[in-house]
């Protein structure tokens, strides 16, 4: 059957994703004009980073995904030469992420989040599938070596959530049970090698995960700060911009990585299902495209995408709610920054153009 | 295990990748609801634990502010004080309508359009939970009725906290100065750590000269707050050093003496001890009430004062540049001496004018009849101006120049307060540079009778009068005599670290030439201010000064009454007392007060009376001093 084809579908926007994120953007908002103290100043500066991110998704859309396969080698292999260079000359506090290039700030790992998927979806696409030893090694070689480079920074948060991506890819391409199970066993195996080769503040943020208390002010100050934020705010929260916890400057990062400990201060449990069920509409969503993509490039890179989007969701929550160690991944639309919020943003856009690029012949 | 297929299955491919897809729902499924049922846990299962928590543990580092020093005068007179002050403040998120409840307090308490403006914008940008201030500073009748009615506006209360205020107002402004609101352009200049619980600043005077010693340092406290952010407990507390207390050399009551004496003419009077440097009078009128600056002055009254042709906020005695008039001359006789262009005993023959050689010109003596064979002690207390236009032109400008920087005119005399002016002796090197003229033989003249480009502060001739009464001793004017460091530390500051190097004279006995001639002016037969010196409880010497504020042509007869105000000379009087061991050094200029000897000379010996009617009481102390 051919659908009538509306003007927003014409410019290759897919509706209810884009009113998702719309909604989500706006919750974000909503949170950070709390957490900021109330800045003006920080939500226009926001509001600016989501409409180039929109844009910036909008114009991805425009993009059909088999051209997006096509250059997604040459971005990462550009995004790899980056990592070399921010190590040799980066710049930022304690750990080099960022390069500075005067007009403009960049962080290249950044990048690698999704140049990596879109990368072995690529190569993985056009093989059999399930994949072969070898398309297995050389899909394992693409995620291993920027993710090798990005722990050298050091940012183990960031590394593993591109390394995740990557092997996402290759987890909905069809990987075997067997070979994850011994991947993990090997992993298991090889964490004291991981363990001695932290640097000293990872250490400390895995450990005050077991037990916080151990070090009240320091590594632990971040998680019992958090965690007293969440549990004070109750079923109902304390009520829009007057979670005491919050804005009593307890509470560390809050506008950044900990905002969501202000939304469940001042939202409560009632407030937080909103969110999650915001996610849960643009997670649906994007799943409901990966399983409709006609073509295994797109499928792979709808799931995958998608599926990092919830783990960044849930680390971040994780972190919060002191369930997992502090790494330092913002949420989604929600924390102030701007380079995660374009890249999620140019992630939904992937999502849209795989979407809107189908051929509507007969698809059942 | 199964062999993998070599070529592509499209449909096998799919349903792979469905049920990944299955699994991967399945999974973030569970993944949410471990966050859910950890949400769960902590904020319905736990959240009583937590609001406990929340409630506790809530340390805040606050810095206090240490308490400003006070100021007194020599004679124990509070100058400066640190006085209880109450302000209306509101804690916005314990107030239900603050704009309701500002418009109703606005009928019992009056509230200006600026206060408000203030406050509005003040409030936009704090926190729910601390004191915004509406109005600062009520009075005591504010008080009550806010009390009264408190019970009307919930969240709003009255504050208490310490004001600077300047008991004796006017009449010390130009001495203590004032502190204001610390500005941006201060926060350049502070340790801000220190000053961060501090609010105001010295901003001229002894005030801001000794704003380190005043301030003292900041001290700390660990509090607890509760979730409103009040305070529950002090659990730690490092009390902040209080300021220093100075005491000035400042007599207040010869202070208001002399303010008196000037009787609301506009004018300066600078009165110092000339053995220790310190200042006794430091007047200009009109002056400002100080205290209008402490809590933000009003734009309206500021621009009253800065647009004034009184000219209210501008310290005469400090910054105010004269011409000398006569009163140097004392000074140009002891340049010719030293000079040996002049003998004590020669004497000068005064037609009443004087012709440079080869010129048609003629300078005019005051006198225009003359006055005849004139020595040098004459030539002081008669004021002979062709005296000293011969001596002048016998020095030449640059030996005159170079004498008269020498007694201190023509630089700062490095008194302890900020601002003051250098004053101006010329030279043909100045007038190259500075006008891009050259130097006319008839200048010099003028400048030996203290007129012309010449200009000096009132502080400057109170100062070179002092080098006089001291024979050549040098001591820095200061207002600064000692302080009182906080925890026992008492400090004398020695007349020695005022010292400066000696004005030596070829022979001693030139100082008493100049001074003989100065006694002369007052309790001579002859002398231009005699009338001042009858009956004075001690002797003392002085010399009269007119300066011209408007060039009257050589040739025409002026006479002061039928000029008008503005244009009229201003009187000037300079003098010491007593003549052996001298205790005061006086300095007096009255703007277009007419004669020295009619106007200003009257006012420093009312000045020497009020000094020396204690001190012959108890002569003995004031010998020690």
């Amino acid at each position: 059957m051919v659908r009538p084809q509306s003007l927003l579908f014409r410019m290759h926007i897919d509706v209810p994703l884009i009113g998702a994120v719309l909604l989500m953007c706006t919750l974000g908002m909503v949170v950070l004009y709390s957490a900021s103290d109330q800045s003006l100043d920080v939500l226009i500066k926001q509001a600016v980073r989501i409409l180039i991110g929109l844009c910036a998704m909008i114009g991805i859309a425009q993009i059909s995904p088999s051209r997006l396969a096509r250059w997604a080698p040459a971005i990462y292999l550009v995004g790899l030469g980056l990592l070399v260079l921010v190590l040799i000359m980066g710049t930022g506090r304690g750990a080099q992420r960022w390069l500075d290039f005067g007009f403009l700030r960049f962080q290249p790992s950044e990048l690698m989040k999704l140049a990596v998927p879109l990368t072995v979806a690529g190569f993985m696409a056009d093989k059999v599938l399930p994949p072969r030893p070898r398309t297995t090694a050389v899909a394992l070689m693409l995620v291993l070596l920027p993710a090798a480079l990005i722990v050298k920074q050091p940012d183990l948060g960031t590394s593993i959530l591109v390394a995740s991506s990557g092997l996402f890819v290759l987890f909905f391409g069809g990987i075997s049970w067997r070979f994850m199970r011994n991947c993990t066993i090997l992993g298991l195996a090889a964490a004291p090698l991981a363990w001695f080769s932290m640097h000293d503040y990872q250490r400390r943020r895995v450990l005050t995960l077991f037990d916080p208390e151990q070090d009240p002010l320091g590594a632990g100050y971040h998680i019992i700060q958090s965690t007293i934020a969440v549990g004070s705010g109750g079923l109902n929260g304390k009520g829009w911009l007057n979670g005491s916890q919050s804005h009593l400057e307890f509470l560390p990062e809050r506008a950044t990585d900990f905002i969501f400990a202000v939304y469940c201060e001042e939202f409560g449990l009632v407030g937080v299902l909103v969110l999650l069920l915001a996610y849960a509409m643009i997670i649906v969503r994007s799943m409901q495209i990966a399983l409709d993509a006609q073509e295994m490039f797109g499928k792979l890179i709808a799931a995958s995408l998608t599926l990092t989007l919830f783990i960044y969701i849930f680390v971040n929550m994780g972190m919060v709610t002191g369930q997992l160690p502090v790494v330092g991944v913002p949420l989604p639309m929600v924390s102030y920054g701007g380079t995660s919020l374009v890249t999620i943003l140019i992630g939904f856009g992937i999502l849209m153009s795989v979407q809107t690029h189908r051929k509507f012949i007969a698809d059942t | 295990m199964k062999s993998l297929p070599t070529l592509k299955d499209v449909d096998r491919e799919r349903r792979l990748f469905r049920a990944r897809v299955l699994v991967a729902c399945v999974f973030m499924a569970l993944a949410a609801m471990l966050i859910i049922g950890r949400l769960v846990w902590l904020q319905v299962l736990q959240h009583a634990h937590f609001t406990t928590l929340s409630h506790e543990n809530r340390l805040k580092i606050v810095s206090l502010a240490p308490p400003r020093g006070l100021i007194y005068s020599r004679d124990g007179v509070v100058l400066a004080e640190n006085r209880p002050s109450f302000s209306l403040a509101v804690v916005p998120e314990n107030a239900e309508d603050i704009g309701a409840a500002v418009r109703e307090l606005g009928t019992l308490i009056e509230l200006g359009e600026e206060t408000l403006e203030q406050f509005s914008r003040e409030l936009e940008f704090a926190r729910r939970f601390e004191h915004v201030v509406i109005k600062s500073d009520l009075t005591p009748e504010e008080v009550a009725v806010f009390s009264v009615n408190r019970f009307r506006f919930p969240g709003f209360s009255i504050e208490a906290g310490l004001s600077r205020h300047y008991p004796l107002g006017e009449s010390m402004a130009h001495i203590v100065g004032y502190v204001g609101r610390i500005s941006e352009a201060d926060l350049e200049t502070i340790d801000q750590a220190d000053y961060r619980a501090t609010s105001h600043i010295g901003k001229i005077g002894v005030e801001k000269a000794r704003e380190n010693l005043l301030h003292g340092s900041a001290g700390y406290q660990r509090v607890e707050v509760n979730a409103q952010g009040r305070v529950l407990r002090v659990v730690e507390r490092t009390p902040p050093v209080p300021g220093a207390d100075l005491y000035l050399t400042v007599d207040a009551r010869l202070q208001a003496a002399a303010i008196e004496a000037l009787d609301g003419r506009k004018g300066a009077i600078v009165a110092l001890d000339p053995a220790t440097g310190g200042i006794l009078v430091f007047a200009s009128e009109p002056s400002f009430d100080p205290n209008a600056f402490v809590n933000g002055i009003s734009r309206s009254l500021y621009r009253s004062w800065s647009t004034s042709a009184d000219r209210p906020l501008f310290n005469r005695a400090l910054q105010g540049q004269y011409p000398p008039g006569s009163t140097i001359k004392p000074l140009v006789a002891m340049v010719g001496l030293e000079h040996g262009l002049r003998q004590p005993r020669q004497t000068t023959w005064c037609p009443g004018w004087y012709s440079l050689p080869g010129d048609e010109h003629r300078y005019r003596d005051w006198l225009r009849r003359g006055h005849g064979h004139v020595d040098m002690k004459h030539s002081i207390a008669h004021s002979c101006d062709v005296y000293y236009y011969h001596l002048a032109h016998d020095l030449g400008i640059q030996r005159l120049h170079d004498g008269l920087v020498r007694f201190g005119l023509g630089e700062i005399t490095g008194i302890d307060i900020p601002g003051e002016s250098s004053g101006l002796v010329p030279s043909a090197k100045w007038k190259r540079r500075a006008r891009k003229l050259p130097w006319y033989p008839g200048e010099t003249l003028i400048a030996g009778i203290g007129q012309g480009f010449m200009l000096t502060t009132p502080l400057q001739l109170a100062h070179a009068t002092g080098i006089i009464a001291m024979r050549g001793e040098v001591l820095i004017p200061h207002f600064l005599d000692q302080f009182d460091g906080g925890n026992g530390t008492e400090s004398v500051l020695t007349p020695e670290i005022y010292r400066r190097p000696s004005v030596q004279l070829r022979d001693p006995g030139f100082w008493d030439e100049a001074i003989d001639g100065m006694v002369e002016v007052v309790h001579g037969p002859t002398g231009t201010a005699r009338r001042s010196g009858v009956d004075a409880p001690v002797r003392f010497a002085g010399k009269t000064g007119t300066a011209q504020v408007f060039g009257i042509a050589q040739n025409v007869d002026a006479k002061d009454q039928e000029l008008p105000e503005h244009l009229q000379d201003h009187a000037l009087f300079v003098a010491f007392a007593p003549i052996e061991q001298p205790q005061i050094a006086i300095a007096v200029i009255v703007e277009h007060g007419g004669g020295g000897s009619s106007t200003a000379a009257p006012i420093a010996r009312r000045l020497i009376d009020v000094y020396f009617e204690g001190a012959v009481r108890d002569t003995d102390e004031s010998i020690d001093g």
